[in-house]
């Protein structure tokens, strides 16, 4: 039984702030550009600490991307930051043109992804960024579950020479990952091993896969879980290897089904070792405004729904 | 610094190259490329300061350059090779498979001279003001220079990137606009117009300079002018007049010729009009 009684909530944004920081005090080529969201991205504290190092894009995002890009050429570490959906779908050309394809050191860094921004609704509820994102050559694509493993992920991404989309939320979330991991890019971490069922979860919902796998354990059954905070490059050794003993498979993020973690896991399975799998997702629709626990449970990707696809797939499984 | 003699020899040269390479290929553009031919002569031959080779991505302490209408390739390409990043004969390559020059500009391939790949239009003035900011930060007295189409500011990206230069005084960034009042469907008064530019720019802070794009002294003047006023706490950007298809008589004054390569005929007729001066590829 892994331990899911909340110690602390944090939200992962916030995580990213203090990474951005400590960056700014390693490395001077580390520069941060906004798209006047400082506050909503936690990137105040960078603004403070290193005002040379800090660009106001101004409410746009396509030169603030194109500007990245030149940074990056002349030896800078840029990090952007905006919502998830203005950092995606909003500059998808200059994303690809000035930065995949020119392999540019820009780390896109986007919150408020996902159903869990809550009240704003759809406008701003990307749930096709990680789907974007991975499509595109050369970009690696990162969602880390909390507060620490964010911290972690944004500094190590400064290490990584190359492109990268990290994603992060806007809710207070429960902090349960140890504050000084090392964060490895590509490499899953099993939080748990188990021969039933293998739970293959990202970002917030790692943490409903926890709960979930307690449920289901109370019934006696034994539950893999793998946080997969980078869809790309994907760990598909973790994952075969994983399935290759528990022979059935749930995927579980905040993103539309399509284009994301469970679409590529469908993929390497197909290649590989086909079976049964579910993907809590979200299915095709797009977001409305709500609580963040209300969006979640209306558009099923709650505790409850990884339970159920959890035996969905053991039945088939089994049958 | 090479005489108004030596630099016409050069233009007719890349001339030459530019009408070659879309023939070979039968596809490529020929106009915006050879209306720009001064322009990219001059700047590279006169006015840059720069390391050819070895290249240097970073561009630290040298002059660098942004195409942001990355469809003039043949004349970035040629301009190039006749500076020494890579040998004349790769521009036989052009548009071929397994080629480093590619129909637009790319890094992908590794081809020297390019820092950043363009076509999709509009993206180049924002790269290359993050460029110039990080040659502030690196304390790097060079410039960052950046040429752009007329009918790529139709793109509201370059508003973006306009707005953002003059509101933070990037006053190590030199813009040229070719203003050749052509884009593919027409004439640009036609399809979503602008008869001039200086107000525009100005509005947003900029200085605003101005020169014929097909006359070799004048671009000199034009450069040399707008690198003096560089540092003085403003963008420039140069307005610079240009012909599409300068140079071949039946190519200029329309915008026919902006993506069509000339037949086995009309290459003739256009190279009896620019007669080789350093040799062909």
């Amino acid at each position: 039984m892994v331990k899911t009684e909340v110690l602390e909530k944090k939200d992962t944004r916030s995580g990213f702030g203090a990474g951005l920081l400590e960056l700014g005090k390693r490395n001077p080529n580390v520069v941060a550009l906004c798209a006047d969201l400082t506050g909503s991205l936690k990137m105040d504290a960078f603004e403070k600490e290193f005002p040379n190092r800090f660009f106001q894009a101004g409410i746009a995002e396509a030169n603030m991307i194109g500007m990245a890009a030149g940074l990056a050429t002349g030896g800078k570490i840029p990090f952007t930051g905006t919502f998830a959906n203005f950092s995606t779908g909003r500059v998808y050309d200059q994303i690809r043109q000035s930065v995949a394809y020119s392999h540019k050191n820009v780390k896109i860094c986007a919150s408020h992804a996902g159903l869990t921004l809550g009240e704003d609704g759809a406008t701003h509820q990307i749930l096709e960024d990680l789907g974007l994102m991975k499509m595109l050559p050369n970009m690696v694509v990162i969602n880390p579950c909390d507060y620490n493993q964010t911290k972690a992920a944004t500094i190590a991404i400064a290490e990584y020479e190359g492109p990268v989309y990290l994603r992060f939320g806007r809710p207070k979330w429960p902090v349960f990952t140890d504050a000084n991991q090392k964060f490895e890019i590509g490499k899953a971490w099993k939080i748990q091993d188990g021969t039933d069922v293998s739970i293959f979860a990202t970002g917030h919902m790692v943490w409903k896969a926890m709960e979930a796998a307690n449920e289901l354990e109370a019934s006696g059954l034994s539950v893999e879980i793998i946080n997969i905070h980078t869809i790309k490059p994907l760990d598909d050794q973790a994952i075969l290897e994983s399935v290759a003993k528990t022979r059935c498979v749930v995927t579980a993020e905040e993103h539309q089904m399509n284009g994301g973690l469970g679409d590529s896991i469908c993929q390497l399975l197909a290649r590989n070792t086909p079976a049964p799998v579910e993907m809590v997702a979200v299915n095709d629709q797009f977001g409305e405004s709500g609580k963040p626990e209300q969006l979640l449970e209306k558009y099923g990707l709650d505790t409850v729904n990884i339970v159920e696809a959890a035996q969905k797939v053991l039945a088939r499984k089994n049958g | 610094m090479k005489t108004a003699e030596e630099l016409n020899n050069i233009v007719k040269q890349v001339r030459r190259d530019i009408v070659r390479m879309v023939h070979a290929v039968q596809s490529g553009h020929p106009g915006g490329s050879l209306g720009c031919a001064e322009y990219f002569t001059v700047l590279y031959q006169n006015i840059m300061n720069y390391s050819a080779v070895p290249f240097n991505m970073d561009g630290k302490n040298e002059d660098v350059f942004v195409l942001s209408n990355g469809h003039i390739s043949p004349v970035f390409y040629s301009t190039l090779a006749h500076a020494g990043f890579f040998d004349k004969n790769e521009l036989a390559t052009f548009r071929k498979l397994d080629s480093r020059l590619q129909g637009h500009p790319a890094t992908e391939e590794g081809l020297p001279g390019i820092r950043i790949a363009s076509g999709s239009l509009g993206q180049g003035l924002s790269v290359a003001i993050g460029m110039a900011q990080a040659k502030k930060l690196n304390n790097d007295d060079q410039n960052v220079y950046v040429l752009m189409g007329d009918g790529e500011l139709q793109e509201g990206q370059n508003w973006e990137a306009i707005m953002y230069a003059g509101h933070n005084k990037v006053d190590n960034l030199i813009a040229t606009v070719d203003f050749n009042k052509q884009q593919i469907d027409g004439s640009i008064v036609d399809i979503m117009g602008f008869t001039e530019l200086r107000s525009k720019f100005e509005a947003f802070g900029w200085k605003v300079l101005e020169m014929n794009g097909n006359d070799v002294t004048s671009v000199q003047e034009g450069l040399l002018s707008a690198k003096e006023n560089a540092g003085n706490g403003q963008p420039v950007v140069i307005v610079m007049s240009t012909e599409m298809g300068n140079g071949v008589d039946f190519m200029m004054g329309s915008h026919k010729w902006h993506g069509i390569p000339p037949n086995d005929e009309q290459l003739e007729e256009a190279l009896s009009q620019n007669i080789s001066s350093l040799g062909d590829y």
